[in-house]
């Protein structure tokens, strides 16, 4: 983008803002940064631009800009949940691709805003992230890179068994409550207000908390209901964690609980952004060619897959349908429902608000939309994948399962003093989805590493009950007798 | 900016590096690896028979990310057709390619398909490997094909060949005579060329031969061949890649011992029963005519799975004896997957005579630890 095309951008920026503006879209201000590709290659493959180092990030840097070097593949944005919020534009798009990148990451802004899975994300998590990628940096310096390389790869491994939910947060509010409680034992203004919304400065109330009353806490091992939160378990009762490992963990337990949403709503926010990119567009200003361009750069956008599930295209096709059929409701619905005709854009700022992706499909995919979209479920069949299945609430209720948990095995943690020994006690939530077992076992060495005690993880293997544990060496497994 | 609500800038990213550092820092754990895995890499079928593909895939578990995750293989997954999707269609095969269709903007990497095979050129692994061999006890003989010729660039001079241009030291005279001069031009006159010059060196080098001598009777079974060849294919790599002069010669053996190609002794069998005492003999009979010891570092290495004729193993003590007087080193090996008792091992080990090595390979990725035994300085690795 050569000086005329920036002034160019900022114009059309202004426009599209006052556009989105106009169209009810709610945002944080923008901060939009022209970058070369291989600084966007870098915040894609770390997700954020201030994010602590490690191998397996520069691993999947060199995986992209490999991809785009090669012309397989290319991101032309990246945006970053914050307030402000960071929109990194790729400096080798052209003018017209610059500007419909702007139109989508408005769209995502309000996205991020607005939608309630959001809701709790810290919006300064590019410097919480620049400050903790300085702690990590200065343990490096004290306990050598090595350990810590080793202890974030074990983290890393761990880090997506996390409990984003409301309950899993009132029930830590609740605990965080009682400690204060009982060491203070007064009233307290901050958790016994009923609005009590989550401050910078929460863990401040920790700091009076004298060694004895931190040394009470670590023998209570038995996990008193089944915890979902397995970073958690592991930060609060891992009989062998330095201070310092427990801060590294919790680090990445706070960055993985940041991502959460954007992993529960991706069809969802992707599609938003893709259908106001679509509106702003159309109300620009555009030349004879840069209509054409845009029609190409859009249609590549919702290019659907036979292997999988383009986000873009599946998520447009929902949001424009929801419109539709609450713009025009049929009798049937009008009067069951009562429901009032030209509701459409109402309603999908209703959704938007309210759901993520498995209420999203749940509710709003349709059997007509199944149907015009085409889509169907596939299995390996002998050495060929196959459609398997067309049966649309078949699918829709596959899809649905598969964005569960962000498309994450769900795993609790059952005992924190398993055989009366201190070890570790999981079990997988097994709902007819087999574990990759090879993975599954290379997995359990990094359990033991955070755990130090034996680990045991419970899951269902072609119909059986079995047991995987670990005692520091070898992996085994044995089924669960009936 | 004007407009509080955005702002629109371009910086300077020259200096970000933090992608690439972290890069550098997996691609130093990926040959970590390599060298950590060098012992099933060595033996790798796939890699002895590459067939000169500078690129093979290398198997690195270490560098994975594992989770815990679902498994793809297993599971059913949505995908979207062109509008008559019927039950029983094909939509790939083996894996289907998970290609994001549309370039999305986050990085959705799918976790399904995530594989990590490390592209490793086969001349990384080799300057991994090489690195840790060398012939031992190579000594200085009496000079036959001992110089071998190099050049350096050595000196700097104002004639020469315009292919050898010096560019730096030509500026910095142009630079010179306009400063002399007090002229602002930049111009480089004929007489401001200054060429690269070499030198012929000649640096001594020492003669060696290796004689590769190969058990193939009938007893020989598939892994012991391959073993066998999987050593000397890494050897023969290994001295043509690190040292100019080296003769190997290649003898196979049953009960009579004969030199063959190279070709044969790579791929080709044969049978009957087993004297080791005749490719000991056949060595030396060599040695006598072509290799005189006084001007030639001799190494005969000899492969076998033990199963020697019982009488022949007095014999073949007794040559080898005479055959490590005139080596520096002599080596036999001994594929035993079964941990047999070997006669040879047997007649052997009573032996203590420090040029003589040998090796028992039980599982093929101690050809490595075979590979390192005989090619260093001094017997470091004891064979267990």
């Amino acid at each position: 983008m050569n000086n005329e095309e920036m002034a160019a951008l900022e114009q059309s920026i202004e426009e599209m803002t006052q556009l989105a503006r106009d169209f009810g879209l709610d945002f944080y201000p923008m901060r939009y940064e022209v970058c070369p590709s291989d600084v966007i290659y870098t915040f894609g493959a770390y997700g954020m631009p201030t994010r602590f180092s490690h191998w397996s990030f520069g691993k999947s840097f060199h995986k992209m800009k490999l991809e785009y070097d090669l012309g397989m593949s290319r991101i032309y944005e990246l945006v970053i949940n914050s307030d402000p919020c960071y929109a990194f534009l790729l400096d080798g798009n052209t003018l017209l691709q610059n500007k419909t990148v702007c139109a989508h990451v408005l769209a995502h802004c309000d996205f991020f805003k607005n939608n309630a899975t959001f809701r709790y994300t810290s919006r300064d998590m590019v410097e919480r992230m620049a400050a903790s990628a300085d702690r990590i940096r200065h343990y490096e310096l004290k306990y050598g890179r090595q350990a810590v390389e080793e202890l974030i790869d074990a983290g890393l491994a761990l880090s997506e068994h996390v409990d984003a939910s409301t309950d899993g947060r009132n029930a830590r509010a609740k605990v965080k409550q009682q400690q204060y409680r009982s060491r203070h034992g007064e009233y307290d203004p901050v958790f016994h207000s009923v609005d009590h919304t989550r401050s910078p400065y929460d863990d401040l109330w920790s700091i009076g908390e004298t060694a004895e009353a931190k040394q009470q806490k670590k023998p209570m091992v038995k996990a008193r209901a089944a915890q979902k939160d397995i970073m958690l378990f592991v930060i609060e009762h891992s009989p062998v964690l330095e201070e310092w490992e427990r801060d590294v963990l919790s680090i990445l337990r706070e960055e993985m609980l940041y991502f959460w949403p954007q992993m529960e709503t991706k069809i969802m926010n992707e599609g938003w952004a893709t259908y106001w990119h679509l509106r702003i567009m159309r109300e620009m200003n555009l030349t004879d060619e840069e209509a054409v361009e845009f029609a190409k750069m859009h249609s590549g956008v919702v290019l659907p897959s036979r292997t999988s599930i383009n986000p873009y295209h599946l998520g447009l096709a929902i949001w424009e349908d929801i419109e539709k059929r609450w713009n025009n409701p049929t009798e049937e619905e009008r009067e069951r429902h009562h429901r009032e005709p030209g509701q459409g854009r109402a309603k999908m700022f209703e959704v938007r608000e309210m759901e993520n992706d498995v209420a999203f499909l749940r509710n709003y995919l349709t059997k007509q939309l199944i149907e015009d979209l085409d889509l169907y479920l596939y299995q390996k069949v002998g050495n060929d994948w196959r459609v398997v299945e067309t049966d649309w609430e078949k699918v829709r209720d596959s899809l649905v399962a598969s964005r569960v948990n962000g498309g994450i095995p769900v795993l609790y943690v059952e005992d924190g003093d398993y055989n009366r020994n201190g070890e570790l006690f999981i079990k997988h939530e097994y709902e007819g989805v087999e574990l990759d077992l090879k993975h599954l076992e290379k997995t359990m060495p990094y359990l033991y590493r955070v755990w130090g005690r034996n680990c045991h993880v419970q899951t269902v293997v072609e119909g059986r009950e079995t047991i995987f544990s670990h005692d520091g060496k070898r992996t085994q497994r044995r089924f669960v007798k009936d | 900016m004007s407009n509080a609500y955005f702002s629109l800038q371009r910086e300077d990213w020259s200096l970000h590096r933090k992608g690439q550092q972290d890069q550098d820092r997996h691609r130093d754990k990926v040959k970590q690896a390599i060298k950590d895995n060098l012992a099933d890499i060595v033996s790798d079928e796939s890699l002895i028979m590459s067939n000169g593909r500078k690129i093979v895939k290398v198997p690195i578990r270490s560098l994975e990310e594992y989770r815990i995750r679902y498994n793809f293989q297993k599971g059913r997954h949505a995908g979207t057709g062109q509008g008559d999707s019927q039950v029983g269609d094909v939509i790939a095969q083996g894996r289907p390619d998970k290609q994001q269709a549309g370039k999305g903007e986050g990085a959705g990497e799918q976790p399904g398909l995530d594989y990590t095979e490390a592209n490793v050129s086969l001349e990384d692994i080799e300057t991994l490997l090489f690195n840790e061999l060398e012939l031992p006890d190579l000594a200085d003989k009496t000079p036959d094909q001992i110089v071998a010729e190099s050049f350096e660039f050595r000196d700097v001079r104002k004639k020469g060949l315009s292919g050898n241009i010096d560019k730096k030291r030509t500026l910095l005279e142009s630079i010179r005579r306009n400063a002399r001069i007090g002229s602002n031009k930049a111009q480089i006159l004929p007489d401001d060329l200054r060429y690269k010059t070499w030198e012929d060196v000649e640096e001594p080098d020492s003669n060696a031969v290796i004689l590769a001598m190969m058990d193939l009777s009938g007893s020989m079974g598939l892994f012991e061949k391959y073993c066998a060849r999987t050593f000397f294919f890494w050897m023969t790599r290994f001295l043509r890649t690190k040292y100019e002069h080296v003769h190997i010669r290649y003898i196979a053996h049953h009960t009579e011992a004969h030199e063959v190609s190279e070709e044969h002794f790579f791929t080709k069998g044969e049978s009957g029963g087993t004297i080791c005492s005749s490719v000991y003999d056949f060595a030396l009979r060599m040695i006598e005519r072509e290799y005189p010891p006084d001007r030639y570092n001799i190494y005969p290495i000899h492969f076998s799975d033990g199963d020697n004729l019982t009488s022949d193993n007095e014999k073949c003590v007794k040559l080898v004896r005479e055959l490590s007087e005139k080596s520096q080193m002599l080596g036999y090996a001994e594929v035993n997957q079964y941990s047999r008792n070997s006669t040879m091992m047997n007649a052997f080990s009573k032996l203590d005579i420090p040029e003589f090595r040998k090796f028992v390979i039980r599982d093929k990725s101690e050809v490595y630890a075979a590979l390192k035994h005989f090619f260093s300085r001094r017997d470091g690795v004891k064979s267990a």
